[in-house]
């Protein structure tokens, strides 16, 4: 497949109207965008419409990419009418009727990233050119989503981002066809600190452990910058390969180093490796500098946890939403991915979920599947009731903005589900940052691409 | 100077893996002349036999009565583990919580059938096919293996914990005169040590003191002669390749408490596997032993801060560099023997 598709499979679709549509995109309203059916990639033909839907099917990530798919159909089959309709029912925003996007039929296509950036690119640029999909959405890493929101930008057509945790995604590396309503490193510090400091006092030494990519060196460089806010020091951090299996070579040294804090800046697999060498270890039943020794997982997530098994017991992180969060939101979709699954949704699922009610919703209100205009849905968007409480999909940057949850390992969990209990709330204003922040610094949103 | 024990300490248990499954690779290119690029994904499911254990002993039934409501608020019923029932809850929660010691037994058979099973089934068709074609059907058939265990067991890593009494660690520090927490080990990890010294010396002891291991070595040697000698070498052979998985079978079984496994286990000790056997010499038993543990010492070594600081990324590199000086001075390894991979 080549580049060059795109332009005949537009230069098929748009006509004559496409020079309109590529030179003025962002000066149209809604009720001028109502009209322009045509003039970007993909602009759907017939009755229904198909998404992409990119997500780790096969390699480390595969288990949290098949609950992102889970939640991807059933956001399909509660916008075509199916199911009970979920968080549709509490959706602030009223478009959504069952009657798919915009009266269309709402189909969709998967690509198997792989957790590769190539993989990913590929997939989703089969899934535009070949399956011809206006939105592409999914994914469980940031140097996934910052490759593939960057192709989505080149080849016209919205990116509504799944996992992705990485400052860079909407910081410099953001771009104006790319939505991320997942939080961000610099949230989860902003989060944790003050939690850290009401648990474990403001005189800590903190050593990090931190795997080599971009979302490492963002969570590293965020939860360091919030704990020397408090008054903690940073002894050390070592950069670990994202391959490392075995992380005993770098957790030995940690107790000779003066620490008495581990922060694992660690996703997935290497966070389950790295957590269990640190407890075999004996870290946790360590004292140093008079004080228990203690350990720190910015990011969390429930798979993680089930993998971590008896060693997360205790652990403090943070997560993006929770199913045991009580708001309506959240039960309505608990309830429909618990009837259809059997267990409750992953946070990877939830977004997902929200993110493909929020497309939806964003075309419906434009008037219109053009991505610029669904960009100016979106941008700015103040909603609620999926899930998060009051959020704002910010236009300076396309970040979510909404309260964030800290969370620690349940000491005595009751079932496989309950492995995480929340521990608080931390509200959108404590963890909300300026737009020209230093750590997001760098890049530029640029201009909407319709494609075409 | 607490730090270099520490490490070496480190090197011992990474060591430990390297050269069981090197062994492993060893014994089949030593006597079958075959590259098995499925030794790995035999490791791994090694480690999956203490998994499938685990949960064979955690198999349950509902409780008669209703103890509370999920989290759809549907009436929820509690596990009753069978092997409680069984054997009461004190000797049942003993079993659940010896089940990687006891999935050894568990292992050994199922190991020797998947190596017995790969060799007769596959292998055996390839040994007269250039080396690249035997790493082609091997490399394939570990993805194969890899994506089977990835259906059933899912991508997530899933955790296997070692008996409540190894759990802990073992200040060695206190001991050598240092102060305390300066040294600090797992026991759990000495124990993998000691395993993999044990079977090591088993392999080696079964292939000097008894008469299949001198028929094996002779045909090592010299597989011509020895079939000339009326003597199905090939029979032996098919038996050590067995054998060879069931080492790294029990490898992987005992390594489940270190690692959490996962469907990819074996990939990541592949690679720094066979570089183990180059480095140890193609064919050599002793050779890959030592190389083993030369090179998981030298790559916790490289893993320290001060190293890394000095000389960014060597921990990922060091093996490799140490491959290339040792294969630029000793072309056939540290204790290769003459005309292996020559002709």
């Amino acid at each position: 497949m080549t580049k060059s598709n795109f332009t005949r499979r537009g230069l098929m679709k748009t006509g004559a109207g496409a020079g309109a549509g590529l030179a003025l995109p962002t000066i149209f309203t809604g009720a001028v965008w109502a009209d322009a059916h045509s003039g970007f990639t993909n602009a759907p033909q017939g009755d229904s419409v198909t998404l992409g839907f990119n997500v780790p099917q096969s390699g480390p990530y595969a288990d949290e990419g098949m609950d992102e798919l889970r939640a991807f159909e059933l956001a399909v089959e509660h916008l075509n009418g199916g199911g009970d309709g979920g968080m549709m029912q509490t959706f602030s925003s009223k478009t959504l009727e069952g009657n798919g996007i915009m009266g269309k039929k709402v189909n969709f296509v998967t690509g198997d990233t792989q957790t590769k950036s190539d993989a990913a690119r590929a997939s989703a640029k089969s899934m535009i050119e070949k399956d011809g999909a206006i939105m592409i959405s999914g994914g469980s890493s940031s140097g996934v989503a910052v490759a593939v929101q960057s192709l989505c930008q080149e080849a016209g057509v919205i990116f509504m981002a799944g996992l992705t945790h990485s400052n860079d995604t909407t910081g410099k590396d953001k771009k104006a066809n790319g939505f991320r309503h997942f939080f961000n490193a610099y949230m989860s510090a902003a989060a944790l600190a003050p939690v850290l400091s009401k648990l474990y006092g403001d005189d800590r030494n903190a050593y990090h452990l931190t795997a080599d990519y971009t979302w490492g060196w963002t969570q590293q460089a965020s939860i360091q910058a919030a704990t020397e806010a408090l008054g903690w020091k940073t002894v050390n951090n070592v950069l670990t390969p994202l391959a490392s299996t075995d992380f005993s070579s770098y957790i030995a040294p940690v107790l000779n180093s003066g620490a008495d804090v581990l922060v694992l800046n660690h996703y997935g697999g290497n966070m389950v490796n790295s957590l269990t060498n640190a407890v075999q270890f004996g870290l946790r039943e360590k004292q140093v500098n008079g004080k228990n020794f203690e350990i720190v997982v910015p990011l969390y997530s429930e798979l993680m946890a089930k993998g971590a098994g008896q060693n997360i017991k205790g652990i403090v992180g943070s997560q993006n939403w929770d199913w045991k969060l009580g708001d309506e939101g959240t039960a309505a979709f608990v309830k429909s991915f618990g009837t259809k699954y059997g267990f409750p949704p992953s946070q990877a699922a939830h977004t997902c979920y929200a993110q493909t009610l929020l497309y939806a919703d964003a075309v419906n209100r434009a008037g219109s599947f053009n991505p610029c205009a669904v960009g100016e849905a979106l941008a700015g968007f103040e909603f609620d009731g999926l899930g998060n409480g009051p959020t704002l999909y910010r236009a300076d940057d396309h970040q979510c903005f909404k309260d964030v949850l800290v969370v620690k390992g349940a000491e005595n969990p009751e079932d496989e589900f309950h492995l995480v209990e929340i521990v608080e709330v931390t509200p959108v204003d404590q963890v909300t940052y300026a737009p020209d922040h230093e750590m997001f610094a760098g890049g530029e949103l640029g201009a909407c691409n319709p494609g075409a | 100077m607490d730090a270099i024990l520490l490490q070496i300490l480190n090197g011992l248990d990474k060591g430990s893996a390297y050269a069981l499954i090197a062994l492993g690779l060893t014994l089949i290119f030593g006597t079958l002349g075959v590259v098995n690029f499925a030794h790995g994904a035999i490791f791994m499911i090694g480690a999956f036999c203490a998994v499938t254990l685990s949960r064979l002993l955690s198999l349950s039934h509902p409780s008669a009565e209703p103890t509370g409501t999920d989290f759809l608020g549907n009436p929820k019923f509690d596990d009753v583990l069978y092997v409680n029932e069984w054997f009461g809850e004190t000797a049942g929660a003993f079993i659940i919580d010896w089940s990687v010691p006891l999935a050894i037994l568990f292992a050994i058979p199922i190991m020797v059938a998947v190596g017995f099973i790969m060799e007769r089934g596959l292998i055996k068709h390839f040994y007269k096919r250039p080396h690249a074609d035997q790493i082609l059907v091997t490399f394939g058939l570990a993805i194969v293996l890899q994506e089977v265990i990835k259906y059933f067991y899912g991508a997530n890593p899933i955790p296997t914990p070692a008996p409540e009494v190894f759990r802990g660690s073992f200040d060695f520090g206190v001991l050598l005169g240092f102060e305390a927490n300066a040294i600090i080990y797992p026991y759990w990890r000495m124990v993998y040590f000691a395993f993999a010294l044990v079977l090591i010396t088993a392999v080696f002891g079964f292939l000097q003191f008894t008469t299949f291991g001198m028929v094996v070595r002779a045909g090592m040697a010299d597989r011509e002669t020895v079939g000339l000698l009326g003597i199905n070498i090939d029979k032996r052979f098919t038996i050590m390749f067995a054998i060879a998985a069931c080492v790294a079978g029990l490898a992987g079984v005992m390594y489940t408490p270190i690692n959490s496994p996962n469907y990819h286990m074996g990939m990541d000790f592949l690679v720094l596997s066979f570089v183990v056997v180059v480095v140890g010499g193609m064919g050599s038993l002793p050779g890959a032993v030592l190389a083993g543990f030369l090179l998981g010492i030298l790559e916790s070594f490289a893993s320290m801060p001060v190293m890394t600081s000095l000389i960014p990324g060597i921990n990922q590199i060091i093996i490799y560099l140490v491959a290339i000086v040792v294969l630029l001075t000793r072309p056939r390894g540290l204790m290769g023997r003459r005309g292996v991979m020559e002709e």
